[in-house]
C-alpha cells in the first residue's frame, strides 16, 4: 500500500520530501524579518511624511498592512499554496472572509444609519401646518 | 467592604409567591434526585462512567438530558405567559406582574435558544458525527468534556437566578439601554451576562472540536463527497459556531465593561451607540438560528433516506446548498433590525440577501421529496416529524421571506406576526428534528427503541398543538398586537389568545406523552430491545453494536462509496458470504476519562455567581482554581489508556454472535 | 445478516489523497484544532476591531487619538513584537530539533521582549489615565482601551504559557505532547504579532495620520 499523504500541520515545518530542496530555516525566518521590518518602517514613514497625497495614505497604510501580514503568514507560519496546505489556507480564507464582512459590514451600517438618522432641518411653518 | 459584595438575604425574592413556588418545586425535583442516587448507590458509578467521561457518546447523552430538562424550564415560562395574555384583556391585569412577566419572556427566549436548542443540537451532533465518520472519538475528548460542563454551568447560573436574585427583564437579546446600568441596576442582566459567557465559550471550543474532527477525522477512504449529509451539515454548523460566537464573546464583553467599570460602549452618554450593539449582536443572532437549523436540515436527510430505502437525492446539491447557507448566512443578519434607521439602500441590500437565502433551503426540501418519492417510505416515529417539518417549516420559511421585504417588515416587525414566524422555523425546523433525531438514534445509544404508538401519540399533539398556539399569533400581528405585551386594551384579540393558550396545552400533552414514552420505554426495555440495525440504515453508526462499546468499532472500518454502511451491506448480499473473514484485532488506545471538565465547570460557577453578586475575593479565587485545574491537565502523565486486544475480541465476538441473521 | 461482513469487505485500495488517508497524526490534528481556535480569536479581535471604527469619533469632547498617542513609544513596542516573533522561530527550530539550551534562549528572548512590550504598553495606559483620558472619559478611549487592552491580554496570557511550557519542557523534555503544544504556542505568538499590525496601523498610524 502506498504511503498515505497527510496534511502538514499549520506552522509546521515541510515534509522530509520538501525539506531537500527548501531554503533553510533559519534562512526564512530571517527573510521574513528584513521584509517585515522593511514593511513597517515604511508604514511609520508614510503616516508621517508630507510627500504624500493625504487621500491615499490610509489605502497606503491598510496595503502596507495586509503585506505585512501576509509576511508573517508566509515566512514564520509557513502558510503555502501546496495541496498539503489547503485545509489550512481554506480555513485561513474563510476566517478572512468573515473578518471583512464583520468590519466592513457594521461600518457601512453603523455609518449609513448615522447619516440616515441626521436631526431633518426645521421646516417652514407653512408645512407643518398643513395635515 | 462587604465580605459578600451585593449579597444579602433580601437576594431571595420571598415576597413572590409564584417565584417562590417555582423554586420550592425546583429544590424540590433536585433533592428528588439526588435522594434517588443515593439510594440507589450510584454516585461511583456516576462520577466514573458519566461526570468524568470523555466519551462523545456519554457527552452526547448528557447535552441531550440537559436540553430536554431546561425543555420544561423554557416551557413552563412559555404556559405562564400564554395564561398571562389569556386573561389580561381589556381592563384586567392577569396575575404576573410587569417586572415578572419581563423577567418570564426574558428567561423563555435565553433558556430556549442557549440551554435547550443549541445543548440538545450539540449533543446530537456529539453523538453521532464520530460514528458516522467511523472513528472512534472527536479530535479532543477532555475539551469535548469540558465544553458541555460550561454549558452546564451557565444552565445552573441561569436556574440559580430563579431562587438568587432575578433574571434580566431586558429580553434576551439585551439591548442598552435598558441593559445597561443606569435601567437595570440590579443582578438580572449580570445574570444574563455571565451565564451567556460561560456557555458560551463552551459552545465555542466545541465548534473548534467538531471542525477538526470533520476535516481531520474519517475513517480511511471517507472523502469528503463520502460524508455522511448529517456530517456536512455538522461541519457548516459547527464553521459558523466558530465565526459567529466570538461576536457575542465581544458584543457581551462590551456590555459587562459598561455595567462593571463603566465604560461607555452602548450608553445614553459619553458617546455610546446603542445601535453598534443591535448591529453586533445580530451578526453572531442570525447565523446562530442556522447553527440551530442545519443540524435539523442533516437529520431529516438521515432519516429520510432510511426510511424511504433509497439513497438521498441530489447528494451534490445537498452539499452545495448547505455550504451556500453557511455562506450567505452571515451577510443577512441587518434583517433583524430593518426599522431601525438604516437607509433603503442598507435595507435593499439585505432585503435582497435575506430572500436569496431562502434558495438552497428550497433546493433542499425538493431533495427530500424527491428521495421520498419512488421509494417505500415506513411512516416511523422520525418520519412523522420529517413530514410535519416539512410542512411546517415551508409557511415558516415563506412569511420570513414575506418579512424580507422591508416595506412589510416595517408593518409587522417586533409584532406577534414575527414571533409566529420564528417559533414556526424554530419548533417546526429545530424542535421537530431534534425530536425525529431522537427517536431515531435512541435505540443506538441505548440498546432498546423507544415506544412507537407514544412517540406518535407525542407527533401528533406537538403538530396539532403548534398550530393552534402559533397560527392565532400570525392573524394578531397582522391586526397590530405587539409582541411581550404583559397586558392589552383591545378585547377582539383576546379570543385569538384563547386559541393559543389551547395549543400551547396541547403541546403540553406532548411533551407529557414524549415523558411517559420515556417511562414506557424503559419499563419494558428488554421487549424494546434492538441490535445492531433496527432500521436497516445507510451509514456506519448502524455497523456497531447498540449500544456502540467504548471503542465504537472494533476494527477501523474502510469505506469506498457513500452511505458507506448500504453498500457494504448490498455487496455482502450480491456475494453472499457465509462466514466472516477471521478479523485481526489490536489494542486501542482511548483518552482517559478525566474531571477536568467537571472541575472547570465548578470553578465557572464560582467565578460566574461571584462577578454576578460584586464578591471579588471569590471571583479572583475562582479564577486560581482554573488556571490550577488547566495546570492539572497540562502535566497530567497519561492521557490515554490502551484497550487490550483480547477484550476487544472477547466483546466484538459476543455481539457478533448475537447478530448474526 | 452479519453486519461484520458488510464492513471488513471493503476492497483495500491505495489510499492517495489527504483526505481518504483516514484519521490524521496527532500533530496536524492538535495544530488544526489550535489554528480554528485563532481564527476564531481573530475574529473576536475583528468585532472589537468594528466597534473601535464606529466609535473612533466619539470623543464627547475628550481627548482624540492624535492628541493622545505617541508614535516613537508605538514604534518601539512594533519592534519589541516583532523580533520576538522572530525570537519565537527560531526557538520552534531549536524544538525541532531537541536542543535544550538553544531552545530556552529563545523563550528567553522571546518573554523578555514581550515583556518589554508590555512594560511599555501599560506605562501608555498608566500616563493616559493620569492625565484624565480614562476608559470611562468617552466611547472612543473605552473601544480604545478594550481593544489595545485585549490585544496586551493575550500578551500577558502568552507569557505565562510560555513559561509554563518551559517548566514542562524541563520536566518532560521534548516528548510528542510537549512539542505539539509548543507549535501551537508558537502559532498563537506570531497571530498576536499579526494582529498587533492591524492595530498599530488602524489604531495609531491611521489615528495621527493628517
Amino acid at each position: 500500500m502506498t504511503e498515505a499523504r497527510y496534511d502538514r500541520a499549520p506552522g509546521d515545518r515541510p515534509s522530509r520530501e520538501m525539506q531537500a530542496s527548501a531554503p533553510s530555516p533559519l534562512f526564512v525566518y530571517t527573510t521574513g524579518l528584513f521584509l517585515a521590518v522593511l514593511l513597517t518602517a515604511t508604514s511609520f514613514w508614510a503616516a508621517n511624511t508630507s510627500l504624500l497625497w493625504p487621500g491615499g495614505v490610509a489605502l497606503g497604510l491598510a496595503v502596507l498592512a495586509i503585506a505585512q501580514m501576509g509576511v508573517h503568514l508566509v515566512f514564520f507560519l509557513h502558510i503555502t499554496t501546496g495541496p498539503e496546505s489547503t485545509n489550512n489556507v481554506l480555513a485561513l480564507a474563510f476566517g478572512v472572509l468573515i473578518v471583512f464582512v464583520v468590519v466592513a459590514g457594521s461600518m457601512w451600517i453603523m455609518a449609513d444609519m448615522s447619516q440616515n438618522m441626521l436631526m431633518p432641518s426645521p421646516a417652514p411653518m407653512s408645512m407643518q401646518m398643513q395635515h | 467592604m462587604n465580605l459578600l459584595g451585593k449579597l444579602d438575604w433580601s437576594a431571595i425574592p420571598l415576597n413572590q409567591p409564584i417565584v417562590m413556588g417555582a423554586t420550592a418545586f425546583m429544590v424540590l425535583i433536585v433533592v428528588a434526585i439526588l435522594g434517588f442516587i443515593t439510594m440507589k448507590g450510584a454516585w461511583l458509578y456516576l462520577w466514573r462512567e458519566w461526570l468524568t467521561s470523555v466519551d462523545h457518546k456519554r457527552i452526547g447523552v448528557m447535552y441531550c438530558v440537559l436540553a430536554l430538562v431546561m425543555l420544561l424550564r423554557g416551557f413552563s415560562d412559555a404556559i405562564m405567559m400564554r395564561a398571562q395574555q389569556a386573561v389580561a384583556a381589556g381592563g384586567a391585569q392577569g396575575y404576573l406582574p410587569p417586572e415578572h412577566f419581563d423577567q418570564i419572556f426574558s428567561a423563555h427566549g435565553t433558556i430556549m435558544i442557549f440551554f435547550m436548542a443549541m445543548p440538545f443540537v450539540v449533543g446530537v451532533m456529539n453523538f453521532a458525527v464520530p460514528l458516522q465518520l467511523g472513528v472512534r472519538d472527536v479530535a479532543f475528548p477532555t475539551l469535548n468534556s469540558v465544553s458541555f460542563w460550561l454549558t452546564a454551568s451557565g444552565a445552573l447560573l441561569i436556574n440559580v437566578s430563579l431562587a438568587v436574585g432575578e433574571f434580566s427583564k431586558a429580553g434576551w437579546w439585551g439591548y442598552p439601554p435598558l441593559s445597561e446600568l443606569q435601567f437595570s441596576p440590579g443582578v438580572g442582566v449580570d445574570y444574563y451576562l455571565w451565564s451567556l459567557q460561560i456557555s458560551g465559550l463552551g459552545t465555542l471550543l466545541a465548534g473548534i472540536n467538531f471542525v477538526t474532527t470533520i476535516l481531520k477525522l474519517r475513517a480511511p477512504g471517507m472523502s469528503y463527497m463520502r460524508m455522511p449529509v448529517f456530517c456536512w451539515t455538522a461541519l457548516a454548523t459547527n464553521l459558523l459556531i466558530v465565526a459567529a460566537f466570538p461576536v457575542l464573546t465581544a458584543v457581551l464583553a462590551m456590555l459587562l465593561l459598561d455595567r462593571y467599570l463603566g465604560f461607555h460602549f452602548f450608553t445614553n452618554d459619553a458617546g455610546g451607540n446603542q445601535m453598534l450593539y443591535a448591529n453586533l449582536f445580530w451578526v453572531w443572532g442570525h447565523p446562530e438560528v442556522y447553527i440551530l437549523v442545519l443540524p435539523a436540515f442533516g437529520i431529516f436527510s438521515e432519516v429520510i433516506a432510511t426510511f424511504s430505502g433509497k439513497p438521498l437525492f441530489g447528494y451534490r446539491s445537498m452539499v452545495a446548498a448547505t455550504m451556500t447557507i453557511c455562506i450567505l448566512s452571515f451577510l443577512v443578519w441587518l434583517h433583524h433590525f430593518f426599522t431601525m434607521g438604516a437607509s433603503a439602500n442598507v435595507n435593499g441590500f439585505f432585503g435582497v440577501m435575506s430572500m436569496i437565502i431562502a434558495l438552497p433551503t428550497g433546493v433542499k426540501i425538493f431533495n427530500w421529496l424527491f428521495t421520498m418519492y419512488g421509494g417505500r417510505v415506513r411512516f416511523s416515529v422520525p418520519v412523522l416529524w420529517s413530514i410535519g417539518f416539512m410542512v411546517t417549516f415551508v409557511i415558516g420559511g415563506m412569511t420570513g421571506v414575506l418579512q424580507a421585504v422591508p416595506p412589510a417588515d416595517f408593518q409587522l416587525h417586533n409584532s406577534v406576526f414575527l414571533i409566529a414566524h420564528f417559533h414556526n422555523v424554530i419548533i417546526g425546523g429545530v424542535v421537530f428534528g431534534l425530536m425525529a433525531g431522537y427517536n431515531y438514534w435512541f435505540p443506538k445509544a441505548f440498546g432498546f427503541a423507544l415506544d412507537e404508538r407514544w412517540g406518535k401519540a407525542a407527533f401528533w399533539c406537538w403538530f396539532v398543538g403548534f398550530y393552534l398556539a402559533f397560527m392565532p399569533l400570525y392573524l394578531l400581528g397582522l391586526m397590530g398586537m405587539t409582541r411581550r405585551m404583559q397586558h392589552y386594551a383591545d378585547l377582539s384579540w383576546q379570543p385569538w389568545l384563547l386559541v393559543a393558550m389551547a395549543g400551547t396545552v396541547i403541546i403540553l400533552g406532548g411533551i407529557a406523552c414524549q415523558i411517559i414514552q420515556l417511562v414506557v420505554s424503559i419499563r419494558a426495555r428488554d421487549k424494546l430491545r434492538v441490535t445492531a440495525d433496527p432500521w436497516n440504515g445507510r451509514t456506519l453508526e448502524w455497523a456497531t453494536t447498540s449500544p456502540p462499546p467504548a471503542w465504537n468499532f472494533a476494527v477501523q472500518p474502510r469505506v469506498s462509496g457513500r452511505d458507506a454502511l448500504w453498500s457494504s451491506k448490498q455487496r455482502a448480499l450480491a456475494t453472499k458470504e457465509e462466514a466472516p473473514p477471521a478479523r485481526v484485532y489490536e489494542p486501542i488506545e482511548m483518552p482517559k476519562n478525566s474531571a477536568t471538565g467537571f472541575v472547570t465547570a465548578f470553578f465557572a460557577v464560582v467565578i460566574g455567581f461571584a462577578m454576578i453578586w460584586h464578591i471579588w475575593w471569590m471571583a479572583g479565587l475562582g479564577v486560581f482554581g482554573a488556571f490550577v485545574t488547566l495546570l492539572a491537565f497540562a502535566f497530567r502523565r497519561r492521557s490515554e489508556i490502551e484497550v487490550p486486544a483480547e477484550q476487544i475480541a472477547r466483546f466484538d465476538r459476543a455481539h457478533q454472535a448475537g447478530a448474526a441473521a | 445478516m452479519n453486519i461484520s461482513v458488510a464492513i471488513d469487505a471493503v476492497p483495500q485500495d491505495a489510499l492517495p489523497s489527504a483526505s481518504e488517508a483516514g484519521p490524521a497524526p496527532k500533530r496536524v490534528v492538535v495544530a488544526y484544532g489550535f489554528w480554528i481556535f485563532l481564527l476564531s480569536d481573530i475574529i473576536m479581535f475583528a468585532a472589537l476591531f468594528a466597534s473601535y471604527a464606529v466609535l473612533v469619533h466619539s470623543t464627547a469632547g475628550g481627548p482624540t487619538g492624535a492628541q493622545l498617542f505617541n508614535q516613537k513609544t508605538v514604534a518601539i513596542e512594533t519592534a519589541c513584537l516583532l523580533v520576538s516573533s522572530y525570537a519565537c522561530g527560531l526557538m520552534s527550530l531549536a524544538i525541532n530539533s531537541r536542543r535544550y539550551l538553544r531552545t530556552y534562549l529563545g523563550a528567553l528572548i522571546t518573554f523578555a521582549l514581550g515583556a518589554a512590550f508590555l512594560t511599555l504598553e501599560i506605562r501608555e495606559f498608566a500616563n493616559m489615565i493620569a492625565i484624565g483620558a480614562t476608559p470611562e472619559r468617552s466611547a472612543f478611549l473605552s473601544a480604545f482601551f478594550t481593544l489595545v487592552g485585549c490585544h496586551g491580554l493575550h500578551v500577558t496570557l502568552g507569557l505565562v504559557w510560555l513559561a509554563v511550557m518551559m517548566v514542562q519542557v524541563a520536566v518532560m523534555g521534548f516528548d510528542a505532547t510537549v512539542q505539539r503544544r509548543l507549535l501551537c504556542f508558537s502559532l498563537f505568538w506570531h497571530a498576536l504579532d499579526i494582529v498587533w499590525v492591524g492595530l498599530f496601523t488602524v489604531v495609531y498610524l491611521m489615528g495621527v495620520s493628517p
